[in-house]
């Protein structure tokens, strides 16, 4: 589903050029339910948001169920993002003026859909994530498990191919970030690929594989190291 | 263009900010709004001041005869000049480019005109048939005095409709007799005029007042109309003053000894005074519409600025950068057009208003904008609603997701 090969990705802020993601070669096969770990700058977000098609990058490959995405125009990939990802965030992103039902359905919007039938996928949706009452609520009169269920539904709604979730439990308690721990693994039992970007070590653990980053190389996928520590590099003579 | 959804989503961002909608839009209803009361007001004025000039006919060129003030040929100076009916034989056949003629001799002072046991004072224009044109004349009943009447030195007359209204009362006065200042005049036709005044006139046959009143050939006015453009007709009275200096023996430089009065002169620089108003309102009125559009661009910018996270989610799920451009700037030709329209009918009704309570003022008729000026002030709408739009439009396009949903 996507396979990844010696990316490559700085940002240029001014005279400062950062290199973030130094050459990550990663294969994620349909219907896995994958974590990104690392600690804050690892680079983690930065390869979620390659993977969403939400940023270009520099070098390498980046090949999305038998595509490569590179250098793509804005509306391709809209088109893409919207056919294929759907996105979880740790802030919700819902929209603030329209109701947890006219949020779930705008992606319907973009496909075109007419009003009827999007509000009824919509509902249908909400209906799974338990929030059928909640519809004409907008986001501020919900709480954060409730927003976090509805943007999952969001992202659910066009029927992706893989989800994209950065902290999806970020902003969330215990015991709600585990209730979207398990909405997550019903997603995955019904095929789609889950990708979590996290930085709490009892999430990643639900998950089936487990990809660490560190200083922008993969460090480790399920615990087996890929790379060698350089201060182990520098020392292991001795 | 005409998507439901797409409008129903601009609605729904316009429902959520009623006062940011409200203010941006007045910025431009009130840019309309001045345009059109100025547009307005240039228009009743030149309305008013043509009203004036339509009294009478507006290309007519009036000739008075003056003293010398330049000894000419042995002429001594302050010599008055007399015109008869040999200046009028002579405009009438020799110049050029002249459509109605009419002379005038004077009868001393105004007349007691009497039908029957009513009296009254009224003025006794004696003319030719072609004064009716001059003076913007218009028959109500019968015939304005004709070439017989004055061949045939016939004591009729064609009176005013005040004058009708005043001795005839329900009377029927065609075919009547009219005693004026003594001698019985048979009423040939009733007349109205435009100018309310003129309508308490007498006109006779020249050549009867001549005959009547002792005046032999001579005579104290020449009037004629002329088809020639304002331009031509300076030419014109060149010519004539010419002609006048040969036969009437003075210098053709002195401008003393005949008078000229071009009416279509005045009237062609009151018509370029006008189009200069114009130019110069709407030179004001874009001026203010510019405001207006400065005003809706910069608003639209915020609001780009405030809605960045919103439309970096929109992107990230699907939103491509054409909708997104769609979305604003039809939000801003939606607002720009509605306010501008609000603008129009309030300037339009506000015109309404002071047209009717203005009727009295002279110099001010109509003020009101026409249908054109609305036309071109929709599309300009229309157009600056767009031209508002696009700069803020385009920025939000670019706004790359990632960014936008970093922002906070």
């Amino acid at each position: 589903m996507i396979r990844i090969e010696n990316l490559h990705k700085s940002y240029v802020t001014g005279l400062n050029k950062l290199h973030v993601l130094k050459g990550i070669d990663l294969d994620i096969r349909s219907g896995e339910l994958v974590s990104v770990m690392g600690s804050s700058g690892s680079g983690k977000s930065t390869l979620l948001n390659i993977i969403g098609i939400l940023d270009n990058y520099d070098q390498g490959n980046y090949i999305l169920d038998n595509l490569l995405i590179k250098e793509m125009s804005e509306k391709k990939a809209a088109l893409l993002r919207n056919k294929y990802i759907g996105f979880v965030f740790q802030s919700f992103n819902l929209i603030s003026f329209k109701n947890a039902m006219e949020n779930v359905a705008l992606p319907l919007y973009y496909q075109k859909v007419s009003l009827k039938k999007r509000n009824l996928a919509a509902m249908e949706f909400l209906d799974r994530m338990g929030l059928k009452e909640w519809a004409t609520h907008h986001p501020s009169e919900l709480s954060g498990g409730q927003k976090q269920r509805i943007a999952i539904a969001r992202a659910l709604i066009t029927k992706p191919k893989i989800i994209l979730a950065d902290e999806p439990t970020g902003a969330l308690d215990t015991a709600t970030s585990y209730e979207v721990m398990e909405i997550f693994k019903e997603i995955n039992d019904l095929g789609i690929t889950v990708i979590i970007v996290t930085h709490e070590k009892d999430i990643s653990e639900m998950t089936n594989k487990i990809i660490r980053l560190k200083d922008g190389f993969i460090e480790s996928i399920n615990g087996e190291k890929l790379l060698v520590d350089e201060y182990e590099k520098e020392y292991s003579h001795v | 263009m005409f998507d439901i959804d797409k409008w129903q989503e601009i609605f729904s961002t316009i429902k959520k900010n009623k006062l940011r909608t409200f203010l941006t839009g007045f910025s431009v209803a009130w840019g309309i709004f001045m345009l059109i009361i100025l547009l307005g007001s240039g228009k009743g004025l030149q309305n008013g001041v043509e009203t004036q000039f339509k009294q009478d006919a507006v290309n007519s060129i009036w000739l008075w005869p003056g003293q010398t003030s330049k000894t000419y040929k042995g002429y001594s100076l302050g010599r008055r000049i007399q015109f008869t009916n040999d200046d009028y034989d002579q405009i009438n056949n020799k110049i050029d480019g002249v459509e109605e003629i009419s002379a005038r001799f004077f009868t001393r002072g105004s007349g007691t005109i009497a039908y029957k046991n009513e009296y009254g004072a009224f003025d006794i224009i004696s003319c030719h048939p072609g004064y009716q044109k001059i003076e913007n004349a218009s028959m109500k009943e019968g015939r304005f005095v004709n070439d017989i009447d004055i061949f045939k030195y016939r004591k009729v007359t064609t009176i005013g409709l005040k004058v009708a209204e005043a001795l005839f009362k329900e009377e029927d006065p065609i075919g009547k007799y009219l005693n004026v200042n003594g001698i019985p005049f048979m009423v040939v036709g009733v007349f109205t005029d435009p100018n309310e005044r003129d309508m308490t006139r007498i006109y006779i046959p020249v050549s009867t007042a001549q005959r009547i009143f002792n005046g032999g050939n001579k005579l104290h006015r020449l009037t004629f109309t002329t088809n020639k453009s304002a331009e031509a007709s300076e030419q014109l009275i060149a010519d004539v003053r010419k002609d006048f200096a040969k036969r009437h023996h003075f210098d053709p430089e002195d401008d003393q000894a005949v008078f000229i009065h071009n009416t279509l002169k005045e009237f062609k620089q009151f018509q370029n005074l006008f189009a200069g108003i114009r130019i110069f309102v709407w030179i004001v009125g874009i001026g203010t519409i510019i405001a207006g559009i400065v005003g809706v661009s910069n608003i639209m910018m915020i609001v780009v600025k405030e809605r960045t996270k919103e439309i970096g989610i929109r992107k990230a799920i699907g939103a491509s950068p054409a909708s997104i451009i769609g979305l604003v700037l039809l939000e801003s030709i939606l607002i720009t057009s509605v306010a501008g329209y609000v603008g129009l009918v309030l300037g339009v009704g506000l015109l309404e208003v002071l047209s009717s309570a203005m009727e009295s003022v002279p110099f001010i008729k109509d003020p009101q904008a026409d249908f054109s000026v609305a036309i071109k002030a929709t599309l300009l709408l229309i157009f600056s609603g767009a031209i508002a739009g696009f700069v803020p439009a385009n920025r939000a396009a670019r706004i790359k997701p990632i960014v936008a949903l970093r922002d906070e």
